[in-house]
């Protein structure tokens, strides 16, 4: 039975990934369907209910500046806003918010009914329609057949889920939800690389029964961050806070008496679970010489008493479970509501993904998520953005799109995957990021909005704010860059108070700027200087760009030498083998990852810089003899 | 495809001596003229000139010539100094032009710019592919004989520091929010002093060649009166400049010292190897002995006329490593050519008139692994030397910008990029990796 409609893009699962993934198929121009097993859970945060943090508020800020929802959903939804690393420099200052969970669903459902061109079908994908080694739909648990141009998966901990607490299991794909298994079982036919991975969740607790008196408590920041470029603090609901307590030698001690009934410790899970984010029991065995682990006490939401401790993820038996929540201050008369548990599930190596995110077994199916290895909200969405769009641009014919590492942590992001593949669930950090300085949160709609809007992400009102933020920031650097003071004239004092020292010669205020101890708010001060551009976000703009200018810069320096190898495509068919001076290993490496670039083949570890001279050697004569043949030349991007 | 950055190398042939070239192109060529010549050549004159370094001392005369883009080898501006002072001088002038905008080229880079900008034909495609192959084998292959175990471990031990001082500072600025002090007071800057001094101390040691390993082992083996004093001396004579840099090594009668195409050599007599009362010889001969064992390559000297008569040897060698010398043939009357004999190679010369002793360079450089090429062997040492530096100054600068730790992570991670051009890459996962076995973060 087919479907009434037939799509370009069909998207697969409604988490982060593929709620992203729909929104931006859409918003790019495709007629889009989101096929979800569940309307209830579109956009449902399935472990802690936060979003951003240091690495993850960067990518954030990446899809909002491409227009996508997380950014503004969290503004709807969030309950108590930080910025982390505030003392530090901007590079590396995060915004993070706890979000009330059915909220942040409903922030998203409502983006997602509001958006031209995207439907909305509740149904389990169970197969995909393959001709030849082309996807064409999808088929549903009830028997239909959907067709598309371009299938989007973001199959979450779905496919061939199996959760674990204690010594007991079963399948499922999150708790409460069954899994994927005929899908999983389906991907695997197809002979896609697939692998095992775990992630945990910690026990619910009731927040009625928490002692919150003896708590420390931690408010969200006096002045709240706000996470959408166009977001305002007015968006935000009722703020309420977080708790903070610690496990103590007893809880440690009914941690290791429970350690032969973990499922971890006894071998019964395969999957491998990310070193960040490790269990209770994992901090345990590994650091027995702390004596205490610190918890967040997070509220689910403003309309109920769950709480979330972040900190004690567990796979062990409920009943140690009870014995660990009730020996932690506060928690002495805990009643848990949900039990913590494991969930292995499968996913596929990303290093058989293109950039654009499409498998390079099977043409017009892209991964986007979990499914690629990685763990997150916000890595999820990303991914499910880029994917969505490149899913979309294929469908309309046109030629993908990735950001290059220089340009957006998803550029980092999706590197790395490609290039590197995973060895536990992936999560972004800001030391992934060699332009860690250029990438920062502040900047991120002007290194992203100008290319959302040439790729039909961003619109008009995104755009217009965008276009006014530009014009200011580059009037106002234009203005104080032309504009001097010097030992003479003016008010000396003021300026010996400001730069900390009389003037030896005329500067330009630009140049005053880029010394540390010179702030833009003291620099307007400054009669004939001030009184400056009144919108905040500009000022700090300004600042910003002024004072890491050097480091700027020197990375450009850098991004330079790599951009012409990031341009050189490498033929898909490239046989690396008949490659001559190449090394035995070079050969094998490039002939596994198969990257993209000269650019992604000079980051596969053990690729020297002479293998690339060889290979690009090789692409120019390659390129050479198809043109003597009157073919066109397929190398320059 | 176009190359905004500006490559150097010391581009002299190997097995050629007396004269040495610097070859730089790129678009900071003329830049780089200016600096250096005080001024750019007339286009393709071979210009006499005074060269002098950053500091606008002069360190060498000799003939500088200018190619015009696109008129040049590698179709990008070109400039070609030829100095006569040896190697270290010739050092001296590429790092004159580094400290005025170039880098260090890579093994064959020269070849593949020329390729690239359409200098040379389809034909010559897949010869320039395996150029590169081999000027970057060879360029390992002789960062290994040039530099001691030492300089390894040392560097090794320098990375490790800086590694250990990496997963510090990134855990302060990714993991903030655990209940860790990651940067305890005085220790990361107490820390990243100690790098930069042992960097210094590295750099200084290697500079001044005491960490200079003994270089590749040739053997010259025959019959007392074949001409192997003769022919040693004659190898030494002419590189005696670079002799002297190897201050401190043994140089007597059983083993000498000696660079070839800037390749450093060991070579050990065996006439030598007789047994000995004086006790002081003996352990001279016990260690020659033990080094003919392990040679990369013999000579196996013979007399002209007399060339079926192999000598004696007292260990065994290699077919494989076997070079034929035949000498004494002016007295002949013959000139110096090259052969095989029973598949092996031969050379035929006169150690006296020097007839034929270029040959048996190139023969001997062939087989040690290097082929000429426009990477000069030490070249592979002098990107070392260079990797030092750049880590030296960046780790400086990270302890000037140990208040503002995004800065200070920033300087860290290039200068331990340097080092890895050394040791080995080691990728922010790796990092990461090390920053998650070393502390409890997470949630």
């Amino acid at each position: 039975m087919f479907f009434s409609k037939s799509y370009d893009v069909v998207v697969i699962g409604g988490g982060h990934a593929g709620t992203e993934a729909a929104l931006a198929s859409a918003r790019s121009g495709a007629l889009t369907l989101l096929l979800t097993h569940s309307m209830e859970t579109l956009g449902q945060m399935s472990c802690n209910p936060s979003i951003g943090g240091i690495g993850k508020g960067h990518l954030v800020k990446e899809i909002d500046a491409l227009g996508g929802a997380m950014a503004a959903a969290a503004d709807d939804a969030g309950i108590h806003f930080r910025r982390l690393n505030s003392s530090k420099g901007p590079a590396v200052r995060a915004t993070r918010a706890q979000a009330d969970r059915s909220l942040y669903r409903q922030a998203i459902r409502t983006r997602l009914e509001a958006q031209s061109g995207l439907d909305i079908f509740q149904g389990s994908a169970v197969d995909v329609l393959v001709s030849g080694d082309s996807v064409k739909g999808v088929l549903t648990n009830i028997g239909l057949t959907i067709k598309a141009k371009t299938v989007v998966l973001t199959a979450g901990t779905f496919l061939a889920g199996k959760i674990h607490v204690g010594l007991e299991n079963h399948e499922a794909g999150r708790a409460g939800d069954p899994p994927s298994n005929a899908l999983a079982a389906r991907l695997r036919e197809l002979h896609l690389p697939a692998g095992r991975l775990k992630t945990g969740t910690p026990p619910r607790i009731d927040g009625r029964t928490i002692n919150f008196t003896s708590l420390e408590r931690q408010d969200g920041d006096p002045v709240r961050p706000v996470f959408s470029f166009l977001g305002s603090r007015d968006q935000h609901p009722r703020q309420i806070p977080c708790w903070i307590t610690h496990t103590n030698e007893q809880t440690h001690a009914f941690i290791r008496s429970g350690l032969d009934r973990s499922p971890m410790y006894t071998g019964r899970i395969e999957g491998v679970g990310p070193r960040y984010c490790p269990s209770i029991e994992d901090k345990v065995v590994r650091f027995s010489e702390r004596d205490q682990h610190q918890i967040f006490l997070e509220p689910e939401g403003l309309n109920t008493n769950e709480y979330y401790p972040n900190g004690i993820s567990t796979s062990l038996p409920f009943d140690v479970q009870v014995q660990i929540v009730k020996s932690i201050k506060g928690l002495e008369e805990a009643h848990i509501l949900r039990p913590g548990y494991a969930i292995e599930y499968d996913y596929f190596d990303p290093r058989s993904l293109k950039p654009t995110l499409e498998t390079k077994e099977l043409n017009n199916l892209f991964f986007a998520g979990q499914i690629n290895g990685t763990t997150g909200y916000e890595e999820a969405a990303a991914q499910g953005l880029l994917a969505g769009l490149n899913a979309s641009r294929k469908a309309q014919g046109k030629d993908g799109w990735c950001p290059r590492r220089d340009e957006a942590y998803l550029g980092v992001l999706v590197d790395d995957l490609i290039t590197r593949g995973v060895t536990e669930p992936y999560r972004m950090f800001t030391s992934r990021a060699e332009y860690r300085l250029s990438l920062r949160e502040d900047n991120a709609d002007l290194r992203l909005t100008p290319i959302g809007r040439e790729l039909g992400l961003v619109d008009d009102r995104r755009w217009d704010a965008f276009e006014r933020k530009r014009s200011l920031i580059e009037e106002e650097t234009d203005r104080l860059k032309k504009l001097f003071v010097g030992p003479d004239g003016g008010d000396q004092e003021a300026i010996k108070n400001i730069v900390g020292k009389g003037l030896d010669h005329e500067y330009s205020a630009i140049q005053l700027l880029k010394r540390p101890e010179v702030s833009y708010g003291a620099l307007m001060s400054l009669v004939g200087v001030g009184p400056g551009v009144e919108d905040e976000v500009a000022a700090e703009q300004v600042e910003i760009q002024a004072k890491y200018q050097g480091y700027i810069d020197r990375q450009k320096e850098e991004v330079t030498k790599m951009a012409g190898l990031e341009g050189i495509q490498i033929p898909e068919e490239m046989n690396y083998i008949n490659i001559s001076g190449l090394s035995a290993e070079a050969k094998q490496k490039l002939a596994f990852g198969r990257p993209s670039t000269l650019g992604q083949a000079s980051r596969i570890s053990g690729i020297t810089p002479a293998a690339i001279g060889i290979l690009l050697v090789h692409i120019k004569r390659a390129n050479q003899s198809s043109q003597d043949r009157g073919s066109h030349s397929r190398v320059v991007s | 495809m176009s190359n905004s950055d500006t490559i150097a190398a010391i581009a002299t042939g190997s097995g050629s001596g007396g004269i040495g070239v610097v070859r730089v192109s790129g678009g900071r060529v003329r830049k780089i003229a200016e600096h250096i010549l005080g001024g750019l050549p007339k286009t393709r004159m071979a210009t006499t000139r005074t060269f002098k370094n950053a500091a606008g001392v002069a360190i060498d005369a000799g003939l500088a010539i200018f190619f015009e883009a696109p008129n040049s080898y590698t179709g990008e501006d070109v400039l070609e100094l030829q100095g006569h002072g040896g190697p270290a001088v010739l050092r001296l002038l590429l790092r004159s032009c580094i400290d005025s905008g170039a880098r260090l080229a890579e093994p064959g880079e020269f070849t593949q710019r020329a390729y690239l900008n359409d200098k040379m034909d389809l034909a010559q495609a897949e010869s320039v592919a395996d150029l590169i192959g081999a000027s970057s084998a060879a360029a390992v292959l002789s960062a290994h004989r040039s530099l001691s175990g030492e300089f390894s471990s040392r560097t090794e031990a320098i990375k490790d520091e800086l590694i250990e001082i990496r997963v510090f500072v990134e855990a302060a600025i990714d993991f903030s929010d655990e209940e860790i002090d990651f940067l305890e007071d005085r220790l990361v800057m107490d820390r990243i002093k100690s790098i930069c001094q042992k960097l210094k101390t590295l750099r200084s040691l290697a500079s001044q060649g005491n960490l200079l390993r003994e270089g590749v082992k040739v053997v010259l083996a025959g019959e007392p009166n074949v001409g192997k004093s003769t022919l040693m001396n004659l190898l030494s004579e002419e590189e005696a400049s670079i002799v002297t840099e190897h201050a401190g090594t043994t140089r007597d009668s059983i083993q000498r010292h000696i660079v070839i195409g800037g390749v450093p050599i060991l070579m050990i007599d065996t006439a030598g190897l007789r047994t000995s009362e004086d006790p002081v010889e003996a352990i001279g001969i016990a260690r020659a002995l033990t080094n003919a064992e392990d040679a990369d390559v013999v000579l196996e000297m013979r007399v002209a006329g007399m060339e079926g008569r192999p000598p004696t040897l007292l260990f065994d060698v290699d077919e494989a490593k076997k070079i034929i010398v035949v000498n004494k043939i002016d007295l002949l009357g013959e000139s110096g050519r090259l052969g095989t004999k029973d598949g092996i190679p031969m050379v035929c010369l006169s150690a006296k008139t020097g007839d034929g002793v270029e040959m048996l360079k190139s023969i001997l450089l062939e087989k040690i692994g290097v082929r000429r090429s426009d990477e000069a062997p030490f070249m592979a040492r002098e990107r070392h030397l260079n990797a030092l530096d750049r880590a030296a100054e960046h780790v400086s600068l990270a302890l000037s910008n140990i208040d503002v730790i995004e800065l200070c992570a920033e300087e860290l991670r290039i200068a331990q990029n340097a080092v890895s051009e050394i040791t080995g890459e080691f990728v922010a996962d790796d990092l990461l990796g090390e920053i998650f076995s070393s502390f409890c973060v997470g949630k």
